[in-house]
């Protein structure tokens, strides 16, 4: 029997588990990356306000980020009080390192806006926090979404180092593989999935870049 | 969480000690570090410098992101078999994205003026290669390195998971026997082990970096024009 066959034969019988795998998946890179956005936003405002703030922010965020992923999933459990298998541990450990990749990348990003349009919009009359919603988000996006993007890619590369804590996702099917005698088939099926999803994503956030900042085709032509 | 196993003196010593498992990471590590530099960072510069594979050197990097890292371990180790010539493989494989992604863009982001006017005076390709194109890309090429570095430590962690030693070791035989305090030694230390080396590295890039090369402090990109009031 061929792998191709083997790979085949290998989702027919376990299709359901490989679906519920990719939806888990899913479900573990994408919380993170959503709530690490929201959050990244007033940090990297705080960080591009109060020039106190950059230093020891930006510093804890890349020592928290130099942290094997594995590890600071085994030490949340005894910080956090929670279990070892519960997906809680999977979804902080996630928001921390998306957290420190956007903090920077929001900042940069709001750090790199024409003072004299912000100017111009507090002239023609824009209150601060409407201003920054109208003016200083929107012209931060292109740098604030390619920090998005690393992070949505990372993330879900990084969800499968869950499965040997015991949590779901596709790296069930790395592990899978390991405990059938590195039978190749749920190990194959896993690695291209998991690196499609990574790639949709990825190309979905390019999509909708395009949307959110149309000023930016118009100048390209 | 209880620091027992951790602040133990018995286990600080011998071959299943901490600075044994320590050793044996650090040399998984570095040989792996050393093979995949001594493939990336030439073949980085040459690309850099030709500017030819720019295509290759950018979406290798972007794919080396999407890899999880256990599944390329798992993958490889199915083909070769277990030993700890495929797991030095595989963090190889693992390390040549980032370092050469890094040495790619460091260098063919050298100003091209710069470039021009040493070949103006008369230095070969390689010479400016060398002598002006890699000084002047170091600190985005050990950006690089620590960035590889880092992806190998934590690899070489789940490689326990399949067969070497190593500080995976503590978290998957704590993990087996539901031994709390032992993973959280194994990670605590994993965890240490990993800022300190990237401390060392971020150490190294000031040193080496040639002074006229370094961004001079305050000169942080700011726009001229004073800020409105908030």
């Amino acid at each position: 029997m061929t792998l191709w066959h083997q790979v085949l034969d290998y989702l027919s019988v376990n299709g359901e588990d490989v679906r519920s795998a990719v939806l888990q998946h899913l479900y573990l890179a994408l919380v993170p990356v959503v709530v690490a956005f929201v959050l990244s936003l007033p940090l990297g405002w705080a960080v591009v306000s109060y020039g106190w703030v950059r230093h020891p922010l930006l510093t804890l965020t890349s020592v928290v980020y130099t942290i094997p992923s594995l590890a600071l999933l085994l030490l949340l459990p005894g910080l956090l009080g929670t279990s070892i298998l519960d997906p809680f541990n999977v979804l902080v450990a996630l928001t921390v390192y998306s957290l420190a990749l956007l903090v920077r990348s929001t900042a940069d990003g709001l750090a790199a806006i024409d003072a004299s349009v912000v100017q111009a919009a507090t002239a023609m009359g824009y209150r601060p926090l409407r201003r920054w919603f109208a003016v200083d988000l929107p012209l931060s996006l292109p740098v604030v979404l390619a920090g998005l993007r690393v992070a949505v890619v990372s993330n879900v590369s990084m969800v499968s180092i869950a499965a040997l804590v015991g949590i779901g996702g596709l790296g069930q099917l790395f592990t899978r593989g390991f405990q059938l005698g590195f039978y190749m088939p749920p190990i194959l099926i896993g690695l291209v999935l998991s690196v499609a999803i990574a790639l949709v994503l990825d190309a979905l956030v390019v999509i909708a870049q395009r949307f959110v900042t149309p000023w930016a085709r118009v100048a390209a032509r | 969480m209880s620091l027992d196993y951790l602040l133990d003196a018995a286990h600080w010593s011998g071959p299943d000690g901490f600075p044994h498992q320590i050793l044996e990471h650090l040399r998984y590590t570095g040989l792996a570090l050393l093979i995949a530099m001594v493939i990336a960072l030439p073949l980085g510069v040459l690309i850099g410098h030709t500017g030819r594979g720019a295509g290759l050197a950018i979406n290798l990097g972007n794919a080396g992101r999407a890899l999880p890292t256990l599944g390329v371990l798992m993958l490889i180790l199915a083909v070769t078999g277990v030993g700890l010539k495929p797991v030095i493989g595989a963090l190889v494989v693992l390390a040549i994205p980032p370092l050469l992604t890094a040495t790619y863009a460091g260098v063919s982001s050298v100003d091209r003026g710069v470039v021009d006017a040493a070949r103006g005076v008369g230095l070969r390709e390689p010479q400016i290669a060398l002598g002006v194109e890699v000084p002047l890309a170091l600190p985005v090429i050990l950006g690089g390195v620590r960035s590889a570095t880092l992806q190998v430590i934590s690899t070489a962690t789940i490689a326990a998971y399949v067969a070497q030693d190593g500080l995976g070791r503590y978290l998957f035989d704590g993990l087996a026997v539901r031994d709390y305090p032992r993973i959280v030694a194994g990670a605590v230390v994993l965890a240490v082990l990993a800022v300190v080396v990237d401390a060392l590295l971020a150490l190294l890039q000031r040193v080496v970096v040639s002074p006229g090369v370094r961004p001079r402090a305050g000169s942080r990109r700011r726009t001229a024009l004073p800020q409105p009031e908030r």
